[in-house]
């Protein structure tokens, strides 16, 4: 039971940042139906920028680490928000009344080519970072087995919990969200509504991406290594995360996210660990065998 | 004589190589209702859609309050206060009734005036007031059309573009659309009228357009155009026997 729990708090953990990641998938196929492939690699870069963001701030003596981590984080969301952004500007922008293809090809090149810059900038070896937040405690004591949580796992559920709701609110309440959904919905009568379609797909862009610039930093905080090639596999598992979901569906990706890491966590913990992707995918498989459209998703019909 | 609100010379327009619009002239005076009538695929929507750029006009010009809009993105038309309830009604679906009509108010330059403008509307058409936390998809065709022309209204628009708002709709919900576009009118609304309904149109619009595969073979008053013997022969008595076509033929023979 103390084991069960602990890899829940585990799970939840890792889901949280994979499901930062997945709304970025979600709200650009949302708005432009494309897969952005290279929405794993922008993670890659918020993870590289928070980095060197610590190494800085250590350089010049900011020890406090609640105002480092603040630093950090607006560092790390605005730089990669403007990647996000110059990206779909340089990359999309131009393929978007192209065949459906286009996007995806150069999403797969792009993705490509932030690895190698990240690559040939950094170098290719593994990166650590000291342990900025540590500490944890005990929540109870089982017979050989005690369940922890660590501060960073807190740090990690309360910085998800708390940016989704903001998010939430942003696209529920405000004009701003109800244009992004407009656009979703339908692109032409949004911009004879007065919409600036492009300001708001490239706005789009940026708030996935300062999403996954979190997801980066908080990745780094918790793992503690990164490296040039994070990006693959953890977006490819956010990826998974939005389509099990129901891809287009925010509730859906933060769904997802949670399921998949619940899923990568408790394989490791009770089967074995080099199996854990194959979990995480086969139930992808299996979620689209019983729902096509995903968990949360809605089914391509529109009343007409 | 009041001056042209929107002046379109000489536009051409079509999809990749194959042209809708040959060289369309037509104007549209402040105050009045104009109508444009023709058949399917004469090129009305196009007309009405290439006004925001969509598809881009290849030749012409498009004037609105003596300014050149024919180059502005889409946006920038619409900001121009010129609002448009399209073919296919186009609400957001997956949206509530009073996001919709929120929507429309992207264009509105006087904010403050939101209440009155929400009270306005629902007191055109009562039955958008009684559903406006539903979700608009889940509308009926009629109750839809109204919220697609109430969403126009909420920009606060210098000329209103309806384009086939009695397309599909029962005979009764169509006298009703048409009995509020005369109110908006009455206000003093310039209204651009697209229909296939040409006896419904002609009657309301003081001036009217026949359009024939992308170009404009006749122009007159709606009252001239009623009587014209090209219209009543291609437009009122011939094809399929319709509520309005036997409501015209009724009047004709009085």
């Amino acid at each position: 039971m103390e084991y069960f729990l602990q890899q829940l708090i585990n799970g939840i953990a890792l889901g949280s940042i994979y499901g930062l990641i997945a709304i970025g998938y979600t709200m650009v196929y949302g708005i432009i139906g494309m897969i952005n492939f290279a929405h794993g690699d922008v993670f890659m870069v918020g993870a590289f920028i928070a980095l060197i963001s610590f190494l800085g701030l250590m350089a010049v003596g900011v020890t406090f680490v609640p105002l480092a981590l603040i630093l950090v984080l607006v560092v790390a969301m605005l730089l990669t928000s403007a990647w996000g952004w110059t990206i779909e500007r340089v990359a999309y922008r131009p393929l978007r009344s192209s065949f459906r293809l286009a996007p995806l090809i150069t999403a797969i090149g792009m993705s490509i080519a932030l690895q190698n810059f990240m690559q040939v900038a950094q170098g290719a070896r593994v990166k650590p970072l000291q342990p900025v937040i540590t500490g944890r405690f005990e929540m109870f004591a089982g017979d050989n087995f005690a369940v922890t949580l660590s501060n960073i796992q807190i740090l990690i559920v309360v910085t998800t919990i708390v940016l989704m709701a903001v998010f939430w609110l942003i696209i529920d309440r405000t004009s701003l969200g109800r244009s992004l959904r407009a656009c979703e919905q339908d692109r032409m009568m949004a911009a004879l509504c007065g919409v600036n379609v492009d300001r708001t797909i490239s706005l789009t862009f940026v708030m996935g991406a300062a999403l996954a610039a979190v997801a980066g930093l908080l990745y780094l905080l918790y793992y503690g290594v990164i490296d040039f090639f994070i990006g693959f596999i953890v977006g490819i598992k956010a990826f998974t995360a939005a389509v099990l979901g129901g891809i287009g569906s925010l509730p859906g990706a933060m769904l997802g996210g949670l399921i998949i890491g619940l899923i990568e966590t408790f394989w490791s913990a009770y089967f074995t660990i080099e199996y854990k992707d194959v979990a995480a995918f086969s139930m992808l498989a299996l979620v689209l065998i019983f729902f096509p459209s995903g968990l949360l998703g809605r089914p391509e019909v529109e009343k007409v | 004589m009041s001056k042209a609100l929107l002046e379109i010379s000489g536009l051409v327009a079509g999809y990749g190589h194959l042209p809708v619009l040959h060289g369309i002239d037509l104007s549209v005076k402040e105050g009045e209702i104009a109508a444009i009538i023709g058949a399917n695929g004469a090129g009305k929507t196009t007309l009405m859609m290439s006004i925001f750029g969509n598809p881009k006009p290849s030749a012409g010009r498009i004037l609105f309050e003596g300014r050149d809009i024919t180059d502005l993105p889409a946006h920038a038309v619409a900001l121009e206060r010129i609002a448009q309830s399209p073919e296919g009604r186009r609400i957001f679906p997956r949206m509530t009734v009073l996001e919709n009509l929120q929507m429309g108010t992207l264009i509105a330059p006087d904010k403050e005036r939101y209440e009155d403008d929400l009270g306005h509307v629902f007191e055109l058409f009562p039955v958008l007031a009684t559903r406006k936390d539903q979700r608009a998809g889940t509308l009926s065709g009629g109750e839809q059309q109204m919220l697609a022309i109430a969403r126009a209204l909420m920009g606060q628009p210098r000329l209103l573009l309806l384009d086939e708002p009695s397309l599909g709709l029962a005979p009764l919900i169509t006298r009703q659309i048409f009995a509020a576009i005369k109110a908006l009118n009455e206000e003093g609304l310039t209204v651009l009228l697209v229909e296939q309904n040409a006896y419904h149109a002609l009657k309301l619009a003081s001036c009217g357009y026949v359009m024939v595969n992308g170009r404009i073979t006749l122009s007159g008053s709606g009252t001239e155009l009623l009587e014209s013997d090209e219209v009543r022969r291609s437009y009122l008595e011939g094809g399929a026997s319709s509520p309005s076509a036997d409501e015209a033929k009724k009047g004709a023979k009085a």
